[in-house]
């Protein structure tokens, strides 16, 4: 039972952990991507629609990530080459995406979906529980982990990783150093697409293996939240990640137990408790002002 | 080959006027183009879409039905956006504009009284601001980022409607469907004109962009709103609180958007529903911006966008393309908008690579 | 005149024609250069002369419209920074190009070649620092060193890259006297190893101590190459402003009359991460006077004006006394209302919005103090923007603002003519007390002495004047007293003429000694300050 309830919520957490890891990237790059949302629900109808005509959902996990990343080059090309306002470029994302995947992913309702099967890893699935719960996941969960120790050690281990740091930090400096910012930005940008678009296809393949019209439902959303509540800094957000797995398992359990409490407001509760957590980490001005990095949302204009 | 921008010397007034038209253009093109691939003839469903409903008086009537919401949201989101405040979650302000504007009709069915309508509105007004009030709060006293705050109050206004319709406040002789007692003729918006159903709310509409405007551009208020929104370390000088403007700001826009929720259900639906809204909150974002945060734009722009509703509905009927081609067609728009008010700060320079000489010509 | 060409030693670096428009602003115009090796050559000039954007292209942060650099003889073309590094150009900017999230080690790092480990950096930079006594510690965050430490940095960057020419932009400008000698002992080794050095300065007195050559710019033209060591200070001067700038007058100011501004001992706590906090700061400025606090930036001069502004308000009522009122817990508007007048360091966000034309600008500061004039409509309070656009051209006239248009945008003058109308606008006013902070900061010479000769006659006219300032110049042209600010504490206040450069160099430092000095006691801070 608690096996089974476990297995749910990572399955749960997964997702949000895969957004959050390409907005963090983004984030400390010092862009602003409001549209992780819009990049997730591309993502999701670009891996359903691949792996419905395929037949192949590793083929939709590569249209997912695909989808993703290109919608975010529109999102880069917009505030990176065209220095639009980054709040209101990623609203657009958003917006155009869920327009978008809706109308694409239109003849896809209600047809059933090809589930990503769990690969499970020889000798290690053999430990008890630990074995069955971390050994025996699909391709994304694995990919998921792999994606926190990869980040980690990109942005505190690698050069590159330096350099990016440096440019959300202070991208006037970084210029004057040489450094590519729009470049490295683009980068960044992409990464964050890919990652909201791999999102979006564990939700369309694993998490509830069909189509249905906004079926990311504010997880998006939760996901930029989720790099405010981690600092900034990866393995915080696969602690937030899970938590907020856990409250949305938990709520769609105590919906199915009846405890007496209206399914309405066991829904809400992922929603009040990113608002919660939101003003728990920001209550400090102080440390926040530290976290974030200081050029985020800035709009940077080289001069030649 | 690459792009690069010029500051231009000063804004360029030109570009300022034409940026919108601009972006309709392009929109339009991409969206026949759209159209082409999906193997329609572009041009006449973009007569479907666009200009047929212009040409009748009832799709006339609820253009203006559409428009109306979304200006009076629109308005007071672009003073909210030119204060540096970010409220994008007029949708959910919207929702509880409505459910607390209709406690009086569904709870005192019973009450007939010129004063009820005046009432409601009015209640409707301060559910919206209170709704709003809560990432004003939230964003004052404890830091927290109001976008993500006033987004995820949205979820749950809805879901909270959802709860009313379906529980308390369902109509017990409503064979079991999810809505609220139908309201009594004393709480519905009366209409403006015998011709059709377009209701007060436009009025109401004009009205306030039509004052905000006038605050934007004469009062020590508007000044106030843009020197906080451009520089707030400026506006501390002016000794002007960017908290207080925050308050302000969400405040205005949440009662906005609440009256456009209550007139809403009043003047056009008639009782309370699980969906009240296509969108409206969100949709008024792109109004807003389509608008260059000037509420008399705001007027024209808003119209052009209840447009694309009417357009989507009459293309669905007719062509049978999903009325789900209107929402693209608004993440369109507000993209290119976006990109077109590029032109009006910086000079756009095509650089080809290798050719030295071009730089800084 | 034109660049002397020396026959007998080949030039390091040698520039000819350099041009870069901006539009069609001319910032460098044909610009000839010739750098030797193991020479400090200065480039002098003022506040806009095209110091900084020649630089720029020297470095590669910048490319030229047109004319030739030639390194070593041959022709190259510098199209980025790390390009000027390989070459053997170092660059210690005057604006840190610093990081402050990261750590020492991660920023010398971030202009180095990847394929050197960090360890190993941090072990090179330790090395460096210590030969050239410039000691750091690689582990540190940037955001938590003094302004000393962090052009440290900058230059233990430059010198890891083991560069033929090192170019320093205005490296004195934030450092005390004590430390600037610090600073020339290094740049001495350095020559003395046979390197280069581009020394970019508007400060003849170090020029003429240091330098070998100095070549002289004005309005992004070479106007002068010669030694520094064989002109006077006069005719540098003339090189770089083209004529002789009006010098302040400053006759005696008379007796002082009543305390206007008195502050007693405040405290403040810092608001950011990466603010001073103020510590029992007293003061008290008289009619008549001009009160100027040195202090190298960064040592809470922001934060002692946001506290007499009241944009940040103080606990304690009775700790500001304005024209003997308490306004300790008054804000702006109530302190402008009781006659005073504020002068912010930052001309961009903070005394002006760049986009707003000077119209707005001029309501910014005064639509409070002002209202009957500006303001109608009563509680709607509907501005009347004709008469605040007659004010804004009737200080423009009064300072001889030289703008473009009837109202342009404030971001579209000079960093001199805005200043020139944000100090306007208070004085329009005649302020009874007067607070600037740093007021020709970034100012061409012509409007500095302007701007300095207005804030003398506005306490002849009977005002109190804070004048917050890090040019000791200044400090000495307008001050009638001078007190010292230094990690969040002012020093007490002397009558300017009893202080010498070297006193206040200590006091910067941080040696207070509010009793009896001795000059045993001096020789000994001189040490400390030394050790710091």
């Amino acid at each position: 039972m608690f096996e089974a309830i476990l297995l749910t919520v990572m399955t749960a957490a997964t997702p949000l952990v895969i957004a959050a890891m390409g907005e963090l990237v983004a984030e400390r790059s010092g862009v602003l991507n409001l549209g992780v949302e819009g990049m997730m629900i591309m993502g999701a109808v670009c891996a359903f629609a691949t792996a419905h005509m395929t037949g192949s959902p590793y083929l939709g996990v590569l249209a997912g990530i695909g989808g993703g990343a290109l919608f975010s080059l529109l999102f880069g090309f917009l505030t990176l080459t065209l220095v639009t306002n980054q709040v209101a470029t990623g609203l657009a994302l958003t917006i155009l995406g869920l327009g978008v995947s809706g109308q694409l992913g239109e003849s896809f309702v209600g047809l059933a979906g090809t589930k990503l099967q769990p690969i499970t890893i020889p000798v290690l699935s053999d430990i008890p529980f630990i074995g069955r719960v971390l050994f025996a996941q699909d391709l994304i969960f694995y990919l998921s982990i792999a994606l926190i120790i990869g980040v980690n050690w990109f942005l505190f281990k690698s050069r590159t990783g330096l350099k990016m740091r440096a440019i959300g930090d202070n991208h006037g400096s970084a210029h004057a150093l040489g450094i590519n910012v729009v470049r490295t930005r683009y980068l960044a940008v992409l990464f964050g697409g890919a990652c909201a678009g791999l999102a979006g296809a564990q939700l369309s393949l694993v998490y509830t293996p069909q189509w249905v019209e906004n079926m990311s439902a504010g997880r998006g959303w939760i996901a930029l939240a989720l790099v405010v509540f981690a600092s900034w800094r990866p393995w915080r957000i696969l602690a937030g990640g899970y938590l907020f797995g856990a409250v949305t398992i938990g709520q769609l359990h105590a919906q199915a137990f009846g405890v007496g409490i209206p399914s309405q407001f066991l829904s809400a509760l992922p929603y009040a408790a990113t608002i919660v957590v939101l003003v728990i980490i920001s209550h400090n001005r102080r440390t926040t002002l530290i976290n974030t990095p200081a050029s985020l949302g800035k709009p940077f204009v080289p001069d030649r | 080959m690459r792009i690069e921008l010029e500051r231009r010397a000063r804004a360029s007034t030109a570009f300022a006027a034409i940026s919108p038209l601009l972006a309709l253009v392009l929109t339009l093109f991409f969206g026949g183009l759209m159209f082409w691939l999906m193997g329609k003839d572009p041009v006449a469903t973009l007569h479907t879409f666009f200009i047929e409903p212009l040409f009748d008086v009832w799709s006339l009537h609820e253009l203006v039905i559409k428009a109306a919401p979304l200006i009076l949201i629109a308005v007071g989101l672009a003073i909210c956006f030119r204060s540096n405040n970010w409220n994008i979650g007029a949708e959910g302000q919207f929702t509880m504009g409505a459910i607390t504007g209709s406690i009086l009709p569904v709870l005192m069915p019973e009450w007939h009284s010129p004063l009820l309508l005046p009432a409601m509105l009015i209640m409707g007004i301060l559910g919206g601001a209170l709704y709003a009030g809560v990432p004003a709060l939230l964003k004052t006293r404890f830091n927290t980022n109001e976008i993500l705050t006033s987004l995820m109050l949205v979820y749950i206004a809805q879901l909270f409607l959802d709860w009313l319709v379906r529980g308390p406040w369902r109509d017990p002789q409503g064979y079991n469907f999810p809505k609220t007692i139908s309201f009594a003729p004393e709480a519905i918006l009366p209409e403006l004109l015998d011709s059709g159903r377009a209701h007060w709310a436009a009025v109401f509409a004009i009205v306030a962009a039509v004052a905000l405007w006038f605050m934007m551009r004469f009062m020590l208020k508007g000044f106030e709103v843009s020197v906080l929104g451009q520089a707030e370390r400026a506006g501390r000088f002016a000794g002007f609180s960017s908290k207080k403007m925050v308050w302000f700001a969400l405040m205005l826009s949440g009662g906005l958007a609440g009256l456009a929720g209550i007139s809403e259900v009043s003047g056009s639906i008639g009782h309370l529903q699980p969906s009240i809204s296509p969108g409206y909150g969100f949709t008024a974002i792109i109004v807003a911006f389509l608008g260059r945060l000037n509420p008399i734009g705001i007027i024209a722009s808003g119209l052009v966008l209840a447009l694309t509703y009417l357009g989507g509905e009459a293309a669905q009927l007719s062509i049978g393309i999903s009325d789900k081609v209107s929402r693209v067609f608004q993440g369109l728009l507000l993209f290119f908008v976006l990109s077109c008010d590029t032109l009006i700060l910086y000079r756009i320079r095509l650089v080809f690579s290798g050719n030295k000489t071009e730089a800084g010509a | 005149m034109v660049s002397s060409q020396d026959q007998g030693e080949p030039s390091l670096l040698s520039v000819r024609g350099l041009t870069k428009l901006f539009g069609t602003f001319a910032a460098c115009d044909g610009i000839d250069l010739d750098i030797a090796p193991g020479e400090i050559h200065a480039l002098l000039g003022e506040n806009g002369a095209g110091k900084s954007t020649l630089v720029k292209m020297l470095f590669g942060v910048l490319q030229p419209t047109a004319g030739q650099i030639l390194w070593q003889g041959q022709p190259v073309s510098i199209a980025s920074p790390g390009q000027a590094r390989s070459l053997g150009i170092g660059m210690v900017f005057q604006h840190f190009s610093l990081f402050e999230a990261l750590t020492v080690g991660e920023n010398i790092a971030l202009s180095l070649d990847p394929k050197i480990s960090l360890s190993r950096i941090s072990d090179e930079a330790a090395s460096l620092s210590k030969t050239y006594g410039l000691p750091l510690d690689p582990k540190m965050h940037v955001a938590d060193l003094s302004v000393g430490e962090r052009q440290r940095i900058e230059i233990v960057r430059a010198l890891l890259q083991n560069p033929k020419l090192i170019i320093l932009d205005e490296p004195t400008s934030v450092l005390t006297p004590q430390e600037a000698d610090r600073l020339f002992e290094t740049l001495f080794k350095l020559k003395a190893e046979g390197r280069s050095v581009l020394y970019i300065s508007h400060r003849l007195d170090e020029v003429q101590r240091i330098c070998d050559r100095a070549t002289v710019l004005r309005h992004g033209k070479v106007t002068g190459v010669c030694d520094p060591r064989q002109e006077t200070p006069a005719s540098l001067a003339r090189m770089m402003v083209g004529s002789d700038v009006a010098a302040v007058h400053r006759e005696d100011l008379g007796t002082p009359g009543e305390v206007l501004l008195d502050v007693r001992s405040i405290s403040f706590a810092p608001r950011t991460p990466f603010a001073v906090s103020l510590k029992n700061v007293s003061l008290n400025v008289r009619a008549g006077e001009v009160l100027a606090i040195a202090g190298v930036a960064g040592n809470g001069q922001g934060e002692l004006f946001d506290v007499l502004s009241g944009e940040y308000p103080v606990a304690d009522h009775d700790a500001i006394k304005i024209r003997g009122t308490s306004v300790g817990h008054t804000r702006i508007n109530g302190r402008r209302l009781l006659g005073a007048g504020f002068v912010p360091e930052e001309r961009h966000g903070h005394a002006a919005v760049a986009q707003m034309p000077l119209s707005d600008n001029l309501l910014l500061a005064r639509a409070h103090s002002d209202r009957k004039a500006f303001l109608s409509g009563g509680f709607a309070k509907v501005i009347r923007h004709g008469a605040v656009r007659n004010a804004a051209a009737r200080i423009c006239q009064a300072m001889d603002v030289r703008k473009s248009g009837d109202d342009p945008a404030a971001g579209s003058l000079s960093g001199g003519n805005l200043q020139k109308f944000i100090v306007g606008r208070e004085l329009d006013r005649q302020p009874a007390v007067l607070i600037v902070n740093q007021p020709t900061w970034g100012v061409d010479a012509g409007a500095a002495s302007r701007i300095r000769q207005a804030l003398i006659d506005l306490a002849k006219s009977g005002s109190a004047v804070v004048v917050i300032s890090q040019d000791l110049d200044e400090i000495f042209e307008v001050a009638t007293s001078i007190a010292v600010i230094s990690e969040g504490k002012l020093s007490d206040a002397y009558p300017a003429g009893t202080l010498s450069l070297e006193r206040i160099g200590l006091l910067m430092g941080g040696i207070h000694d509010s009793t009896q000095n001795t000059s045993h006691e001096a020789s000994k801070a001189g040490e400390a300050a030394h050790a710091h």
